[in-house]
């Protein structure tokens, strides 16, 4: 499977996910958030922002509790809660922002 | 993402067994695994030539091999007895989710190809030749059973639905067709130590954020230890436990029970996964290399105890075969079960004197516990007989004045699937998901009109995680689930003052 964007070809696997993770851009994240009817406003950003920074790090998606806290303290403690990122990503923040920073689906009992 | 293109299927007063709907689940099958998750697991690639062959030839040794799968084959006498015990049945009404019929679509291969009277008189005893249709069938069919086994408990002759869709498995995994979400699972675990890929070093950093998180909550300084040598107990938990809620809580839990006993413990970041996947792909081999890794991480970290954590499979495949498979135990201390159940760990604490609850915390809830199949239906806990279901609802009673149990028929050995189990926890399995926790939807709301139950209970990563997706689509928070260790951690009085 594939997509297209300024004429530039991303392989993805079957449910959406960017096959080469070098390949993402901001451009290809607001494609696949529109393919999901969400439009990505700079709080969307600052939660991409952060996966994309902690993968480079640990080759890994933050666990739930590392986000929520790392995004309570950008945006303040009202919103470091998984209710608050269910309101922005309202299939699941570990998966549908993975997929938008270009990360792979998080596995397992989750 | 997946939207839903299905339709939830409605809560009713009582449990109606649905008339059939032929094919109604034809089109449910999971992601096939790709070359490179087969080939980590030393299965082909993709689908075989002589595809046919291969099967055969699986089947008779796994028939050879096991002598179970050969006796549940000629036993069943079609009674009729399974064919509205299963969730899938109940919640799809597609006839070849009746176990019987699920398991009909090995029996009726095996009575050709292994019986006498199949292979001279095939239509006279129902059997078939091996097709590419059948096959298509058994990856369909035998990724809608959870091997939950819910209907050996009604079958008069035992028989194991759950070892022959393992088997199906099995034989589809060595002629090329494996599932993408269980194989790809079990290489993260023999490449990175657990089903998520989580690394050492993320590991690490979680684990003292949630140091950091309990400290503030309640200023004590309660530690999640990893890699500690020396420790007294090793502490092996599914994976999910460090990454994803309700879990995490449980976990949180965990670590104020063994603060609060001042046992000395430690998380393994080499065995860093209790979930053990290999059960649900029937294989032996992977079950056996997954779970040499917590043997071998006992040992090099010099621990006296095993205890698991909340994992359904998990304490099937430690309590029941762990001795098998990784044993023997006689390195650990042999005054305590090993392995042991962290549930059965704080009922001992319990039962001694050495935890404080303040039930008063819970207060705001009222609670049930949803029993978790592998846990009820394939392993025990304690002393007594039925302590896998007495000990997390003494746990749960400890902790909270107002608990109430849901419908005796869908509890104990009759619980019923979270419908996520088995390996089937994925996302292009979702209306599969939805439709097969129908049964126990419909036993929770009951007791949300009758008792004004506020939250569900689960000792399983997979129901955890399963429930948080599927209660919305029944009208219901996605936070009713909840870690028994959560209920447990949030009422432990914590301090020296005991």
């Amino acid at each position: 499977m594939s997509f297209e964007v300024n004429g530039k070809t991303y392989e993805t696997d079957e449910e959406g996910y960017l096959a080469d993770l070098s390949q993402w851009n901001p451009e290809a994240a607001e494609y696949m958030a529109k393919e999901d009817d969400c439009d990505l406003s700079e709080y969307h950003w600052e939660v991409i922002n952060f996966l994309r920074e902690y993968y480079e790090e640990y080759q890994i998606a933050p666990a739930v509790r590392v986000l929520t806290k790392a995004i309570g303290k950008k945006l303040g403690k009202d919103k470091g809660n998984s209710k608050y990122l269910y309101e922005l990503f309202p299939y699941g923040p570990a998966k549908q922002a993975c997929k938008y920073a270009g990360l792979p689906k998080p596995t397992g009992c989750v | 993402m997946d939207k839903a293109e299905f339709e939830t299927p409605e809560l009713k007063e009582y449990t109606v067994v649905p008339l059939v709907q032929e094919g109604s689940m034809a089109h449910s099958k999971p992601f096939v695994a790709k070359p490179e998750h087969q080939e980590q697991l030393g299965f082909p690639g993709e689908l075989v030539d002589d595809w046919k062959e291969r099967a055969l030839d699986k089947m008779g040794e796994l028939l050879g091999k096991y002598r179970s799968l050969q006796v549940f084959l000629d036993a069943c006498v079609k009674c009729g007895a399974c064919t509205d015990k299963c969730h899938y049945y109940l919640g799809t009404a597609d006839p070849k989710n009746m176990p019987v019929a699920r398991q009909d679509l090995l029996r009726k291969v095996y009575r050709r190809y292994f019986t006498l009277a199949g292979r001279y008189f095939p239509a006279l005893v129902g059997a078939t030749d091996l097709t590419e249709a059948v096959v298509e069938d058994w990856y369909r069919y035998y990724h809608q059973c959870s091997e939950c086994r819910r209907c050996s408990v009604f079958c008069p002759y035992g028989i194991d639905t759950a070892e022959i869709t393992m088997a199906g498995r099995e034989i589809l995994d060595s002629i090329g067709v494996g599932q993408k979400y269980s194989n790809e699972i079990i290489g993260k675990v023999h490449r990175i130590g657990n089903n998520l890929g989580l690394p050492e070093p993320a590991l690490a950093d979680t684990l003292e954020g949630l140091e950091e998180e309990v400290e503030e909550d309640t200023g004590v300084a309660v530690k999640f230890p990893l890699d500690q040598e020396g420790a007294d107990v090793l502490l092996v938990t599914p994976s999910a436990d460090f990454f994803a809620e309700p879990h995490v809580d449980g976990l949180i839990g965990y670590g104020k029970v063994f603060h609060q006993a001042g046992i000395s413990w430690t998380l393994s970041s080499y065995a860093s996964e209790a979930a053990n996947f290999g059960i649900f792909i029937g294989s032996y081999e992977h079950m056996q290399k997954v779970a040499m890794r917590i043997r071998k991480a006992a040992l090099e970290l010099g621990v006296n105890r095993i205890v698991v954590g909340e994992c359904g499979h998990a304490w099937r495949v430690a309590y029941s075969f762990w001795n098998t498979l990784i044993g023997p135990f006689d390195f650990l201390d042999p005054a305590y079960p090993a392995p042991q159940h962290i549930c059965e760990f704080t009922y001992d604490l319990m039962q001694r004197g050495a935890l404080k609850l303040d039930k008063e915390a819970n207060d705001d809830k009222v609670v049930t516990f949803h029993d978790s199949c592998n846990v009820s239906r394939a392993s025990r806990m304690g002393d007594m007989p039925g302590g896998q279901f007495i000990i997390p609802r003494a746990l749960l009673r400890a902790s909270c004045n107002h608990f109430v149990d849901m419908a005796p028929e869908t509890i104990n050995e009759n619980t019923f699937c979270c419908g996520g189990g088995g390996g089937l926890l994925t996302d292009d399995l979702v209306e599969l998901r939805v439709k097969g926790a129908l049964p126990r939807m419909q036993a929770l709301q009951q007791v949300i009109d009758e008792n004004g139950v506020t939250h569900m209970a689960a000792i399983c990563a997979i129901c955890k995680s399963q429930f948080t997706k599927v209660l919305p689509y029944y009208q219901l928070g996605m936070d009713m689930i909840i870690s028994v260790h959560q209920l447990v951690g949030d009422t432990l009085v914590l301090g020296d003052e005991q």
